[in-house]
């Protein structure tokens, strides 16, 4: 008997040392925090989820993709932090007397990475090229009204248009229109950089980091960090205890409870919300739907903000259609306001369907962390009004398959907005909009607003058109538009400069030093 | 005579590797496919409803979509052979090296939990079949089933966070270093997830350890031994121990090729760039080539460990030899 213990105990204490061993010969030295001294510049380290899927800016569409590439390509227009369109590589523009040409006077002395001059060449080369669907731009679609691109001078860009287009200069200041220099190809580019920004690529691990170095021959005021590296760390809480332990200074989080545990003693968390939007989207050509007063028997239904309280905890502000800063829609102005279920019958029995309906309702499961709940909390609440939301969840590539092809009574969406409502809504709620199909809904008048919006360059005169789209669309329930999330900006306290926006755009990093 | 049927017993399981290995491809391969959505719509996600037809095919011809399916697979297979394992256009990188830079650091990471898998399941093992149904049987126990039953996520993040936190310790939250960039580093990097699978890996080691040790010691020649006056420690070693060692090789090298195929939640976790993080990346953007062909060599790597571990029953157990 006593055998056995003296062996077991031996083993023990070998165990025990192996530990000791493995412990204090690893963890002594502690972890550098990367403190950078100067007093402007230093080397930022930002904590992003996920690599970058490409380095092409022209088919970038993932956040992280964007992100980096924001900061090494230019566009010929810009957004302000209130996100007004502001010069970019075109110093100013004049639209002529009839709004069917658009001059662009490009800013001088720019240069790629590589050395080379930008002119008005790649400038034409760039638009050509993301009109020309064999590129399979994203952005080709805003590009709808050019009908020719002439490059007049060496620094004049002139853009004949087939229709007044009030809104292509916001629709230029996206980073998949970023300009292109004429000598370079997809293939090239996405190895190798070559754009116009405040920064260029310095080095790249795949699926480890990505690090960007100051362009010191920027247009503009040089970037003050020395180096951005965005480092790869895939789960946020993850990021936060590398935040914590002072190796990442900046990460951008959408779930409020990461950011919550995030905020502490030296890390500030900064709220901004955003342009996307979470809605109910109705696809007004199906079923039961197609009868304007089931789809507004919905709307009366829901109580917007309990939906915005069970699904994310609160974080977040009910919302009308257009979410821009400058042209938000008040989301009281809609037929019901408050949940009303008297109104709700009542638009039900206009469309005789006493009994209650069914909508088929698809929902994405692992897109983004709400979904399910609020698909759940608008069931429960349409079932007291006798709607039935069928739910249907689905993995997010099978929803994303489905969403693409129009496939579904409703949809529970996180959609992403732009600055500017034309780009925003106009695909979606024009009969000849690219995303028609999936909108579910278009009217003779929405078609003659967003033309009229087009065609007014007048800011005032802008906003109060597109007062009138969204009220169209909450008066004919298109969607049910519910709420907009936060995004959760945390940075370290050594930060300096970095400001936040509404479109999640790092462009800051630019103005961002360490103290 | 001997050689030569142990020779034929090799080719056999190298025959019988080979198959499984066409069977995994095949499996794979059909499976991707099988999964809603393409690199099209994973890249684009709902931006991709608003292409033309022409762009789509355009894009469709760039992945190498607009192939039959019959020739999809066997472009890939055939290029298997020349060495070629695709390309993938997220990381702009061949599939090859990708590889090779995740392989070394899983099969680190895989070697490190083993071998605290090995240093808490073994002597916990021996400890609990040293008095069976007793407190201490009761202490090895209640480990053991702490380990099969914390998920590594939750103890990963604790440790994580916690390290982090109240010690500004957190070697994870650095850049990764190869253990040729910096081995100090690299160690560091690798202890906490190490210990967060060993600590999961060394349950079934220690289940084994004690189910093989009490069965052992029942046997007629460990009472011989005793009789014959063998120092206890001795006994325990060299006669229990090294007899209850198949059984638990076994399970080592069943659990080593399941950390070859890359241990998914703990290097998302602790930021490692292994194996398993690149099929999940692959799945996820729906990189075809680089799935299979990772899922490839994950298998292979599995079939080698099992071979391996067969060759060693060889080493441990002359019956083996014999047989």
């Amino acid at each position: 008997m006593s055998t056995a213990r003296w062996a077991s105990l031996g083993a023990l204490t070998a165990t025990g040392l192996a530990f000791a061993l493995v412990v204090t010969g690893c963890s002594a030295p502690a972890s550098d925090p990367k403190p950078s001294a100067g007093a402007a510049g230093g080397d930022l380290v930002i904590g992003v989820t996920s690599d970058p899927d490409t380095l092409f800016p022209w088919k970038a569409t993932q956040f992280q993709a964007v992100n980096v590439l924001q900061n090494l390509y230019g566009t010929l227009t810009e957004f302000d932090e209130d996100l007004n369109v502001v010069p970019g590589l075109a110093e100013s523009w004049d639209v002529s007397e009839d709004g069917l040409t658009l001059t662009f006077h490009l800013r001088e002395g720019v240069t790629f990475a590589d050395g080379s001059t930008f002119g008005s060449e790649d400038v034409k080369y760039s638009l050509d090229a993301i009109a020309a669907e064999a590129t399979a731009a994203v952005a080709r679609s805003s590009l709808a009204s050019v009908t020719a691109v002439e490059a007049t001078d060496e620094n004049t860009v002139t853009l004949t248009l087939s229709a007044p287009d009030a809104a292509l200069p916001a629709n230029l200041a996206v980073i998949n229109m970023a300009m292109l220099s004429s000598d370079d190809t997809e293939e090239g580019l996405n190895t190798t950089p070559n754009g116009t920004g405040p920064f260029i690529l310095d080095d790249r691990k795949a699926s480890q980091s990505i690090t960007l170095a100051k362009n010191v021959d920027y247009w503009g005021d040089t970037a003050l960090l020395d180096t951005v590296e965005f480092r790869v760390i895939p789960d946020e809480s993850s990021i936060v205890s590398a935040m914590q332990s002072g190796n990442v200074q900046l990460a951008v989080f959408d779930d409020p409870l990461v950011a919550q545990t995030a905020e502490g003693a030296n890390v500030e968390v900064a709220t901004t919300p955003q342009l996307s939007y979470h809605a109910l989207q109705l696809n007004a050509t199906r079923g039961d739907l197609a009868d304007v007063n089931v789809r507004l028997a919905m709307q009366c239904a829901i109580d917007r903000q309990e939906v915005l309280d069970t699904a994310a905890l609160g974080e977040g502000e009910v919302t009308g259609p257009i979410t821009s800063p400058a042209y938000k829609s008040d989301p009281d102005a809609r037929p019901c306001p408050e949940r009303d279920l008297d109104k709700a019958a009542e638009y039900l029995k206009k469309a005789g369907k006493e009994d209650g309906v069914t909508i088929k309702t698809i929902v994405s499961q692992g897109e983004y962390a709400t979904s399910v709940n609020e698909a759940q909390n608008l069931k429960a609440q349409l079932a007291d009004a006798k709607i039935t939301l069928d739910l249907e969840v689905l993995e997010s590539g099978a929803f994303v398959d489905r969403w693409i092809a129009a496939d579904f009574d409703a949809a529970v969406a996180l959609n992403g907005g732009r600055p500017d409502p034309d780009g925003m809504y106009g695909r979606y709620f024009t009969s000849t909009g690219n995303l028609n199909k999936v909108a579910g809904y278009s009217s003779p008048e929405l078609d003659a607003l967003f033309a009229e919006g087009r065609q007014t360059a007048d800011p005032d005169k802008r906003k109060d058109i597109y007062a009138q789209v969204s009220e169209n669309l909450e008066d004919n329930a298109a969607w049910i538009w519910l709420f907009t999330s936060y995004t959760y900006t945390a940075t370290a306290s050594t930060v300096d400069g970095f400001v936040p926006m509404v479109n999640g755009s790092l462009q800051y990093l630019r103005t961002t030093s360490i103290k | 005579m001997f050689r030569q049927l142990l020779r034929n017993s090799v080719l056999r399981r190298i025959l019988a590797a080979l198959g499984t290995l066409l069977g995994v491809a095949i499996f794979v391969f059909l499976m991707l496919r099988a999964i809603p959505g393409d690199q099209i719509s994973s890249g684009l996600g709902t931006e991709a409803a608003a292409l033309t037809p022409s762009q789509r095919a355009a894009l469709e011809s760039y992945y190498g979509l607009d192939q039959p399916l019959i020739v999809q697979f066997f472009s890939w297979l055939g290029n298997i052979f020349t060495g070629n394992l695709g390309f993938s256009s997220r990381a702009q990188t061949s599939v090859l090296d990708l590889t090779l830079a995740a392989l070394p650091v899983t099969f680190e990471l895989a070697i490190f939990s083993i071998v605290i898998a090995l240093a808490i399941g073994i002597p916990l093992g021996m400890l609990s079949a040293s008095k069976p149904d007793s407190f201490r049987d009761g202490v090895g126990q209640v480990v053991g089933l702490a380990g099969l039953s914390i998920p590594a996520f939750l103890l990963g993040t604790a440790l994580l966070a916690i390290l982090a936190s109240s010690f500004g310790f957190n070697p994870n939250g650095q850049a990764y270093a190869t253990l040729f960039e910096d081995p100090l580093l690299n160690l560091q990097q690798m202890l906490l997830p190490s210990i967060v699978l060993g600590f999961g890996i060394a349950a079934p080691i220690m289940r084994t350890t004690r189910t093989a040790v009490l069965e052992i010691r029942s046997n007629d020649f460990i009472r011989t031994a005793r009789a014959k006056g063998v120092p206890p420690r001795r006994l325990q070693v060299r006669h229990v121990l090294g007899n209850a060692l198949v059984p638990i090789v076994t399970m080592t090298g069943l659990q080593f090729g399941y950390l070859l195929g890359g241990a998914v939640v703990v290097e998302q976790i602790f930021s490692l760039p292994g194996i398993g993080r690149q099929v999940l990346l692959g799945i996820q953007q729906k990189e075809y080539a680089l799935v299979q062909s990772t899922v490839l060599v994950i298998a292979l790597a599995f079939v080698i460990v099992n071979l391996l571990t067969d060759l060693l029953y060889r080493v441990i157990d002359p019956r083996v030899r014999a047989a």
